[in-house]
């Protein structure tokens, strides 16, 4: 049911977080997709925009809602998928892989450590569902 | 949860749904995609549990009078075998509920039929209650039958032939009863179909036979998309005891002849609809990325409106919705998605429906 594979990292808001050659990969968790239904469109950042973590940087909506998406940590957005615009439902079916958003070049690449890791997450996600 | 339980409960579980509280009821949101089961509705045929919606027998001697007293529409229309679409308002002409008011064969059981929404039973069943005073009626409300709606191109096809009910000589707002079961041609989704009102006990063996001849389990989700799709106004959200028809895009289903028929809201409404209603119900189309939600902002060249319900429409691939503008108002307009003035986007004020049989119908 809810996936959070372990080499990931994740915020609270639910994203998660991947490092890899300096670069930060950034999406929506399996619970999130879950959660929102269908998504039916995302609005992305702009490449060269400066993100700060914790702060929205797009937009998810599926047919029930819209939530925003923020920034897991700081950054410089290098590339957005932009797969995303003709086919939003690879946000649900492959959260952790097709279905990425962005990637950023970190201002500090130690900062994705201090996220949350997988178990943590899931307990984090268990607390929001039981409210 | 202390949600009541359709007889269909057990089934919604069994085929996996994402059950959701709703006026009080548990029901199925979906059953796994929303998309795909609208969209299995405008192409084949989908299958509704609708058995939280309030089912009232009126019968009676006083029954018709009573009828013609509390029904904006004329119930003299609902001839046995005939279903008629109307309104039962207030004093002031503000809708209390939408409804479905069903002719029945004269003789045992007789009277009529009414089917009205789940969210507002208590005040309906009030309302009438007190309406009824100096009226010969019984007013019955009946949990124990469940309904299912049949909708989409194949759904008569399928439904004659998963059931001993040959429902393809219906008229569109026909119905039939057949031993304890009242089939109608109606529904809300802007597609062809038949919505059954049965026993609760044969509910579940009637969506097992449907399932198997092809008729897909469609959850709330998606019923919302359908109906706003075809126009069709949600109680409580679109419309409520605040608002008359005048200004819900329901002036079609009043009834004002003949002219001695006092029906309760009726000189409120006269007196607005000489002096024109301020505002009116209509169709927002939304060009470009973002989705229209209950309560956005509606910027028009006559004054500012609110969107009452707006969703992405899967056949159209964009979003629709519905809102209340100055009267006026048309053409160009911006509305502001998730309540933000930055988030403000071009839209275009159109007549609804926006799609019927699966085809995009408005200018």
């Amino acid at each position: 049911m809810n996936e959070a594979p372990i080499e990931l990292r994740y915020a609270t808001s639910h994203e998660w977080a991947r490092l890899e050659d300096g670069v930060v990969t950034v999406g929506i968790t399996d619970f999130a997709q879950e959660a929102l239904g269908d998504v039916v469109y995302v609005e992305q950042p702009e490449v060269g925009q400066q993100a700060q973590a914790g702060e929205e940087i797009g937009v998810v909506e599926s047919v029930k809602a819209a939530v925003d998406v923020y920034a897991p940590v700081s950054g410089v957005v290098v590339e957005v998928n932009d797969d995303l615009d003709d086919a939003p439902e690879l946000v649900n079916h492959e959260p952790y892989g097709d279905g990425w958003f962005y990637r950023l070049r970190p201002d500090d690449p130690e900062a994705v450590d201090d996220l949350l890791d997988a178990d943590a997450y899931l307990e984090h996600c268990e607390q929001e569902s039981g409210d | 949860m202390n949600d009541a339980h359709t007889p269909l409960y057990e089934s919604h579980l069994q085929l996996g749904a994402r059950m959701t509280p709703f006026a009080g009821w548990a029901m199925p949101l979906h059953y796994g995609s929303q998309l795909a089961e609208h969209h299995q509705v405008r192409r084949a045929a989908g299958m509704f549990d609708v058995s939280h919606m309030t089912v009232i027998d009126v019968a009676g001697e006083g029954a018709r009078e009573f009828l013609r007293r509390v029904f904006a529409n004329d119930v003299a229309k609902a001839t046995p075998g005939k279903a008629v679409y109307g309104v039962l308002l207030n004093d002031a002409g503000g809708i209390i509920d939408d409804l479905i008011v069903y002719g029945r064969a004269a003789g045992q059981p007789g009277g009529y039929r009414l089917v009205t929404n789940a969210a507002t039973r208590r005040r309906v069943v009030e309302w009438l209650g007190q309406s009824a005073a100096n009226h010969a009626v019984s007013i019955r409300e009946r949990p124990d039958l469940a309904i299912i709606a049949c909708q989409g191109p194949h759904a008569l096809r399928l439904f004659t032939a998963a059931t001993a009910v040959d429902v393809s000589g219906l008229r569109p707002f026909g119905a039939l009863e057949h031993d304890a079961w009242l089939v109608a041609r109606t529904g809300y989704t802007g597609e062809d179909g038949v919505e059954a009102i049965l026993p609760g006990e044969q509910a579940a063996d009637l969506w097992r036979r449907l399932h198997a001849a092809g008729v897909a389990p469609t959850g709330l989700a998606a019923r919302d998309t359908l109906r706003l799709e075809a126009g069709l106004n949600l109680c409580g959200q679109d419309m409520d005891e605040t608002t008359t028809p005048l200004e819900s895009n329901l002036a079609w289903s009043v009834a004002w002849a003949p002219a001695d028929r006092a029906f309760i809201g009726r000189e409120s409404l006269a007196r607005q609809r000489s002096a024109k209603p301020a505002q009116r119900l209509c169709g927002i189309v939304l060009e470009g990325k973002g989705v229209l939600r209950h309560g956005n902002r509606v910027i028009t060249d006559h004054g500012t409106g609110a969107i009452t319900s707006g969703t992405f429409s899967p056949t159209l691939g964009y979003s629709i919705g519905l809102a209340r503008v100055p009267r006026g108002a048309q053409g160009r307009c911006t509305v502001e998605l998730r309540g933000k003035s930055t988030a403000a986007r071009p839209a275009l004020i159109v007549k609804p429906p926006f799609v019927r049989h699966g085809r995009r119908v408005y200018q």
